[in-house]
């Protein structure tokens, strides 16, 4: 019965996700919305867990020294500071807590998302040495691609030709087919699942 | 002085007048030189003749809440007096009385569809089942005429969306496949499968951190438990596990989603069981990090330099983190395999990793890896998936160049 019932829920559930999309009656849309809504319910509950371990492990790190155990300070502070902040002087706009949020936490992101524009230089680099016949197309074309934002004169209409018929027709056709053999993936996996041949999430004792 | 004032001041309306005699002349003759329908000037008095044949029935493939309306144009729209501008839609539950306007179209259009919403404290809450009448006022510049009164209609829901038709029968003849190739397998019946190399490289990966001593790191997106991408990784994370198991090589594996945490942690400890050393497992391998997108990476990251990690494997639902993350990996000098399900993602992970499982095939990774033949099963009704998809394009596209519109719409979706 262990085993059993974790199955059969899974098989209910995941049959009457892929029956209600066939459905459009009001009723099987209700049920729908209250499965979405359990999901929301099990997600907090869940991240009570994910503290619980995010905080368990931290203090291991601090306790046993690990290297950069300093960061787990901050980390635990941090997270304490915006959960008393939150708690004691509220969330609203003004307030210490959308302060804190507004002009440490969201600087420090911009700054992790603009070196992107870094990361992809270097990998383009990497990417574009033209060191077999492969590379080079793929060099050639890219050139092809990244020249079309910048005025070229006279062949500047040419390249524009050229750079929307490798967008439109090879990399279109590359990405649907991706994306085909990606949805008969999905169907295949969620099968797994349903029908309970695929059960490594379930853990054991 | 006065009088000749007095002359100006009417002969200024007078030129007036007849400057914008000569300027509308100008522009009808100009525009009739054009070939651009002029609109006959009207009484504004003079109504526009009605709507004919007003229908109202069941919107098709809904939930029950609206009603389609369609109507024959007046004679006046687009022939005639030209005059109609636009077309209102008016519902009542008593034929006599209570029309109330449910909507405005622009001339020329000839349906509506009168939706609104199930919840009854909505404003625009629309009963199921319940009895409608409708007409159509069609609307010229300050007057207007009314169609009679259309026969009542209810609303209802479908049992079946008709226009996704297509799919369920592509769906139940997948289904068919998946299950009849792996009651093959299950009967033991040989199945070739291609070989992924990225697959083949998880173990060479594995072998080459525990020769150096280092830990593998996993990572499984900011994807939810909910995404097939996150569920594919956490079969894929298994099948590591039993193999760091077996080899005695640490795992970390730091976690975006707190739900994703949770099975994770039971993936993990799955693999070391079926390695048979449960005394390896170590729940603070799997660790929650944050949901934070940025926050996440920027933890995974100095985790990769500070311990140095050997393997980073990256698989499931990735953002712009990919080449963040993976381009830290490289830094690092750890060999890195990749594999997501996100389109846009896949050209910075061939770029910046060192092998990548391109879509589809992190969903038969964790078949590859645990060689079962019941999971090969289903690689094996993907690839005649692939072929059935290849045989309805090469169809289609011969049904739409000739003009073969009954096969074209076979195909047809209709959301």
């Amino acid at each position: 019965m262990r085993w059993q019932i974790p199955l059969l829920i899974v098989f209910l559930g995941g049959l009457f996700m892929a029956v209600q999309y066939f459905v459009p009656l009001e009723a099987s849309e209700r049920v729908y919305e209250y499965a979405l809504d359990w999901i929301i319910i099990v997600g907090v509950f869940a991240m009570g867990l994910g503290l619980w371990s995010m905080f368990r492990v931290s203090v291991a790190k601090i306790q046993t020294k690990a290297p950069a155990w300093g960061f787990n300070i901050i980390t635990l502070a941090g997270l304490f500071i915006m959960i008393l902040l939150g708690l004691f002087s509220g969330i609203e706009e003004g307030k210490p807590f959308m302060s804190l949020f507004w002009y440490i936490y969201t600087p420090i992101q911009a700054t992790m998302f603009a070196l992107l524009a870094f990361y992809v230089a270097s990998a383009a680099y990497r990417a574009f040495r033209a060191r077999t016949l492969v590379a080079t197309i793929l060099l050639l074309t890219a050139v092809v691609i990244m020249l079309r934002l910048i005025p070229l004169g006279s062949i500047s209409g040419f390249n524009q030709t050229v750079a929307s018929w490798i967008l439109t027709v090879p990399n279109m056709a590359a990405k649907r087919a991706i994306a085909m053999g990606i949805g008969l993936g999905g169907i295949a996996t969620a099968l797994k699942v349903i029908l309970g041949i695929e059960r490594s999430y379930m853990g054991k004792d | 002085m006065k009088n000749k004032f007095v002359i100006r001041n009417k002969v200024l309306p007078i030129f007036l007048l007849l400057f914008s005699f000569f300027l509308f002349g100008l522009h009808t003759s100009s525009a009739q030189e054009m070939g651009i329908p002029v609109a006959a000037p009207i009484s504004s008095a003079e109504a526009p003749a009605p709507p004919m044949n007003v229908v109202a029935k069941d919107a098709p493939n809904d939930n029950g809440h609206a009603i389609m309306v369609t109507w024959k144009l007046s004679a006046d729209d687009g022939a005639g007096k030209n005059s109609v501008i636009a077309y209102e839609i008016l519902r009542s539950d008593n034929p006599d009385a209570g029309f109330e306007v449910r909507g405005l179209v622009a001339a020329g259009t000839k349906q509506y569809q009168d939706k609104g919403s199930r919840e009854r404290e909505d404003k625009n809450y629309f009963p199921g089942q319940k009895n409608f009448y409708y007409k159509v006022r069609v609307k010229s510049d300050g007057t207007f005429s009314e169609s009679e009164v259309s026969a009542p209609a209810s609303a209802y829901g479908q049992w079946f969306h008709t226009g996704k038709t297509s799919i369920f029968i592509a769906t139940v003849v997948f289904t068919f496949f998946v299950v009849m190739f792996i009651n093959w397998a299950r009967k033991g019946r040989k199945l070739y499968v291609r070989p992924i190399s990225g697959i083949d490289a998880v173990d060479e990966a594995i072998g080459r951190a525990t020769e150096m001593g280092r830990p593998i790191l996993y990572i499984l997106g900011l994807g939810s438990a909910g995404d097939l991408g996150t569920i594919a990784s956490l079969t894929i994370l298994n099948r590591v596990a039993k193999k760091t198991a077996e080899y005695q090589t640490p795992l970390l594996v730091p976690v975006a989603d707190a739900v994703v945490l949770t099975v994770a942690q039971e993936a993990v400890k799955a693999g070391y069981y079926e390695a048979g050393r449960p005394e390896g497992y170590k729940e603070d391998s799997v660790f929650f990090v944050t949901s934070m997108q940025f926050a996440y990476v920027s933890h995974v990251n100095g985790l990769m330099l500070r311990e140095k990690t050997a393997t980073n494997i990256y698989m499931g639902v990735f953002y712009a983190e990919s080449l963040l993350l993976a381009e830290t990996g490289n830094v690092a000098g750890s060999i890195q395999i990749s594999g997501t399900d996100q389109v846009a993602q896949i050209p910075f992970f061939v770029a910046a990793t060192d092998y990548t499982l391109i879509g589809e095939e992190l969903y038969a990774a964790s078949a590859y890896l645990g060689k079962e033949p019941v999971l090969l099963g289903a690689i094996k009704a993907q690839d005649w998936g692939k072929i059935l998809i290849m045989i309805s394009l090469i169809l289609g596209t011969l049904a739409a160049s000739f003009h073969l519109d009954f096969i074209v719409n076979l195909f047809r979706i209709k959301l």
